[in-house]
């Protein structure tokens, strides 16, 4: 509100000078209708001004006298003098409480009514002087701000910009000749200040993002109200500042999102009642500053995006192919909803689904150089994230070469560059596409020089670039530098070619471009297919096309592993293999990596180790024998309560374990002392086997009826009043049938398995 | 009435352009290719602390590219600055725009360029309109 307190006695003051001229004018020839409007949109802004500020002195003067103006403009009133004075009067008075709200002045309210009465029709003159005076002994408080158009400050940023590259080609030009040390101590002293110049400039374009915050509580309370639901509105960090231009184009995709979290996001108070949350919605926006970059945050505490209906909409639609969608990650999924024509919900209302849809909240957000991310909770609510950069003109950029070429890459889009000398990095031909694997993570690579045509170019590294649809990498010859650029657009015919986001003239005055990473993509015809998206989504077991290392495992049953995680398979000595440290461990050459066994370890004699990589470290998985390459098949059946199994393939008319390597590097895998055998004592009615079961499976034991040939168990389990179990070694834990019995409740899961676990341990 | 009139060679010929188009003459040197521009693009060059866009005129009529590239004329078109390459400047005369001849023979883009006609010492010659020299995004992306 102060703000917008500020803003206001600023205009009045500006309007009120210009308009002295108008009133000495108006005074003179009180019929001159131009003058007479001047006045009554004065009085009239005022008046609007004063009922939103809440400021009814102000507003009541202001409103007597635009009634009598309205008056004299429809002709029921003349002009005389005694009139005129008496509305001078109250634009004097309007400027004297103005300055007197702005120094934070008492100011008598007396004089108002006599300043009101003076205005009707019958008033003698009004004794304006008793009041002048008062004025008078009021201190004009100096003005702390001056108002500015946007075009004048936009064309101090232009010169500023110009003024930037003007110093940058004077430093060139003196460089190239052997400099005076004065002459280059004057030019640093004007780079200094250039570039200090250069701050305080952008900084006069910075508006307070509150101005972007002011209208969202109405427009939330008015949204909510319309569709029956009650919404709280928190906003935090309306004191971080951006620039202006960048507020305006923040407007309608923020007003839009918060429309959409409002609508379809949060759910009706009978229908939050339900899912067993408030009955009030919360919607959260949050701004912060992180380096030059500006976080915008929306989150309700709604339904969130469901996913599923999401792809069935995307198939109804036919945006995608049947194949496609089947071997989505779960990010890409959520990413339809950025989809043209694709909402989250059925029900166009009025308040949002009007065609307009997040793909053009993305659009916008990705035009002005920022990205947009979104953090899904199925049922507990969706959190929108805009990343923007501060201002406009000035990118961070990083700059490569390419043979005899360099250009710009936008920081922002580039995830990490990665040298090709390196062993995370390999390079293959698939058909006549290029991918790049970077640590287990397989991109389509785009090699700058193929594509640009540049002759004699090496590529040396490259950058991975983030897009809308998918990451990719980008083949470099080197990085040069990273610098910040004042961009400017390209002409139309360069911005046709749809490569380039803008053209720059960095320090050496060599022009440069501005490569646009989404447009690389497409005009190297990328289209993120499947297959090189099912590798980029390493070790995702679910999806399609992918292929796995079949071997048989320790214990006899015949399991594969996604081949990307795979670096090698060797055979070691069994010796080289030792329980230290609590878990098994290889000790290879130079260095020792974890290793994991599902069975019995031979002691003696080799073994074979697949060694595993995601990158960056490694483990060890101890098997029979290897077998061979499979692709797996599209259809993977999930495994529940299986540790370690990422779910069941059909290779060959067999059922083949897939394992989770993802659990294995995450160090869930457990190793095999952890999943130990439950014998368990069956009753004939089958409680154990149906209903117990299952459970010690998900808690990670073997379970069996009878033991087999050489088999120990852990721990037998039976139910308090069966027959005493037959002897087998291991400690019997009895469960009851009824709560509060002697032994452990049958039905009490979180019990029993700590009872378990807990026998187990003091039997290991 | 006469107007001024810059005379150049472009494409090998002599033309006339109209001095209220043109803001300056500069030497080029320096051009920064543009991969995958149109043809007519040749490059981007810095002109006293700005990026121009150079253009092969001589490509933009349906030509050869100019060689070698010395000199060109500054124009703005549509807020965006452009070099447009010449072979060489002869000066500026205040001459008198006629209407095109009827029934001239001409080809490719120098019928869509040529906006009139001036007279130099007897030597009829074609008057240019720089706009249509430069490519359009929209004539590329059809």
């Amino acid at each position: 509100m102060d703000d917008l307190l500020q803003e206001f006695i600023a205009e009045t003051r500006e309007t009120l000078e210009a308009l002295s001229g108008e009133i000495v004018l108006w005074e003179a020839s009180p019929a001159d209708r131009a003058r007479l409007d001047a006045i009554f949109r004065f009085v009239h802004t005022v008046k609007g001004s004063c009922s939103f500020l809440d400021l009814p002195r102000l507003g009541r003067l202001a409103h007597a006298a635009e009634d009598v103006l309205a008056a004299v403009r429809d002709g029921r009133r003349v002009p005389d003098t005694g009139l005129v004075s008496a509305v001078l009067a109250i634009v004097d008075r309007i400027g004297e409480l103005t300055e007197a709200i702005a120094g934070g002045l008492p100011l008598d309210g007396m004089a108002d009514d006599l300043l009101i009465a003076a205005l009707a029709e019958d008033a003698r003159p009004a004794t304006a002087a008793g009041t002048s005076d008062t004025a008078a002994a009021q201190a004009r408080v100096a003005a702390s701000s001056v108002r500015l158009g946007v075009d004048l400050l936009d064309r101090m940023m232009i010169g500023m910009s110009e003024m930037v590259l003007a110093r940058n080609e004077l430093a060139r030009r003196l460089r190239e000749h052997e400099l005076d040390p004065r002459v280059e101590g004057a030019l640093e002293r004007l780079s200094l200040t250039v570039g200090e110049m250069r701050d305080t400039v952008t900084r006069t374009r910075m508006q307070r993002i509150s101005a972007l915050f002011a209208a969202l509580p109405r427009m939330v309370r008015d949204t909510a109200t319309s569709l029956g639901k009650i919404v709280t509105l928190d906003i935090e960090g309306a004191d971080v500042e951006l620039d202006r231009e960048m507020i305006e184009l923040l407007r309608d995709p923020l007003v839009h999102i918060i429309r959409n979290a409002v609508d379809h996001g949060i759910e009706s108070p009978v229908e939050r009642r339900a899912a067993g949350k408030v009955e009030s919605g919360h919607l959260l926006v949050v701004a912060r500053q992180t380096g030059n970059q500006i976080v915008l945050e929306i989150g309700d505490d709604g339904r969130g995006i469901d996913v599923d209906r999401l792809v069935e909409k995307a198939r109804l639609a036919g945006l995608h192919s049947e194949r496609r969608l089947g071997s989505m990650s779960d990010g890409e999924r959520l990413d339809l909803i950025f989809e043209p024509g694709l909402s989250s919900r059925d029900a166009v209302t009025s308040i949002s689904g009007r065609g307009v849809g997040m793909d053009v909240v993305r659009a916008n957000i990705e035009r002005i150089g920022g990205r947009v991310a979104l953090r899904n909770r199925p049922g507990r609510g969706l959190t929108i994230e805009l990343q923007v950069p501060l201002t406009l003109s000035i990118i961070p950029t990083i700059l490569v070469a390419v043979g005899e070429q360099r250009f710009a890459l936008p920081r922002q889009s580039i995830e990490e560059i990665v040298a090709l000398r390196g062993h995370a990095v390999r390079v293959d031909a698939l058909g006549d596409a290029m991918v790049a694997t970077v640590r287990g993570r397989r991109l389509p690579m785009v090699e700058l020089d193929t594509l640009l045509g540049i002759p004699d170019a090496q590529i040396t590294a490259i950058a991975i670039v983030a897009t809308r649809d998918g990451h990719y990498a980008l083949g470099i010859g080197e990085v040069l530098d990273t610098e910040e650029l004042v961009v400017k657009p390209v002409a139309p015919a360069v911005m046709a070619s749809g490569l380039y986001a803008g053209q720059t003239l960095p320090d050496n005055g060599r022009p440069l471009l501005l490569l646009d990473g989404a447009g690389v993509a497409a005009a190297a015809g990328l289209r993120f297919m499947p297959a090189a998206q099912a590798a980029a989504t390493h070790a995702d077991a679910q999806i399609a096309g992918i292929t796995a290392l079949l071997f048989d495992d320790l214990d006899g049953m015949r399991r594969a592993v996604p081949l990307a995680a795979v670096d090698r398979v060797e055979t070691v000595s069994c010796g080289a293999v030792r329980r230290t440290g609590g878990r098994l461990h290889l000790s290879l050459e130079e260095t020792v990596i974890p290793v994991v066994a599902v069975g019995e370890l031979p002691m003696t004699g080799r073994v074979a180790v697949v060694r595993l990589t995601d990158g960056c470290s490694e483990y060890g998985y101890l098997v029979e024998e290897a077998q061979e390459i499979v692709a797996l098949p599209a259809e993977i059946a999930p495994a529940s309560g299986r540790p370690g199994i990422a779910g069941v393939a059909m290779i060959g008319g067999e059922q083949v374990e897939l394992i989770d390597v993802h659990a294995l590097f995450a160090g869930e895998l457990a190793p095999p002392a952890a999943r130990p055998l439950c014998l368990l004592q069956c009753d004939g009615s089958g409680w154990m086997e149906t209903f117990l079961r299952p459970v010690l499976e998900a808690a990670g034991y073997r379970c069996a009826t009878r033991l087999g040939e050489g088999e120990v168990a852990g721990v037998t389990l039976t139910l308090a009043d069966e027959a005493a179990p037959a002897a087998t070694g291991a400690p019997i834990l009895q469960l009851s049938r009824q709560p509060g019995a002697r032994g452990i409740y049958r039905y009490d899961r979180a019990a029993l398995i700590a009872a378990v676990a807990a026998t187990m341990e003091a039997r290991a | 009435m006469t107007e001024l009139f810059l005379i150049v060679s472009i494409a090998g010929r002599w033309v006339a352009l109209p001095a209220t188009e043109v803001k300056s003459a500069v030497d080029i040197s320096g051009i920064v290719a543009v991969p995958r521009a149109p043809a007519a693009v040749r490059g981007l060059a810095a002109l006293r602390s700005r990026v121009v866009t150079v253009i092969d005129t001589a490509v933009s009529l349906g030509g050869p590219p100019t060689e070698p590239v010395t000199r060109a004329v500054i124009a703005e078109v549509q807020g965006h600055h452009y070099a447009l390459l010449i072979d060489a400047l002869d000066d500026v005369f205040a001459l008198e725009r006629q209407p095109l001849s009827p029934g001239l023979g001409m080809e490719g883009q120098w019928t869509a360029c040529a906006t009139g006609i001036v007279e130099r010492e007897g030597e009829p010659l074609l008057v240019l309109d720089l706009s249509c020299l430069v490519p359009s995004g929209l004539a590329q992306a059809a």
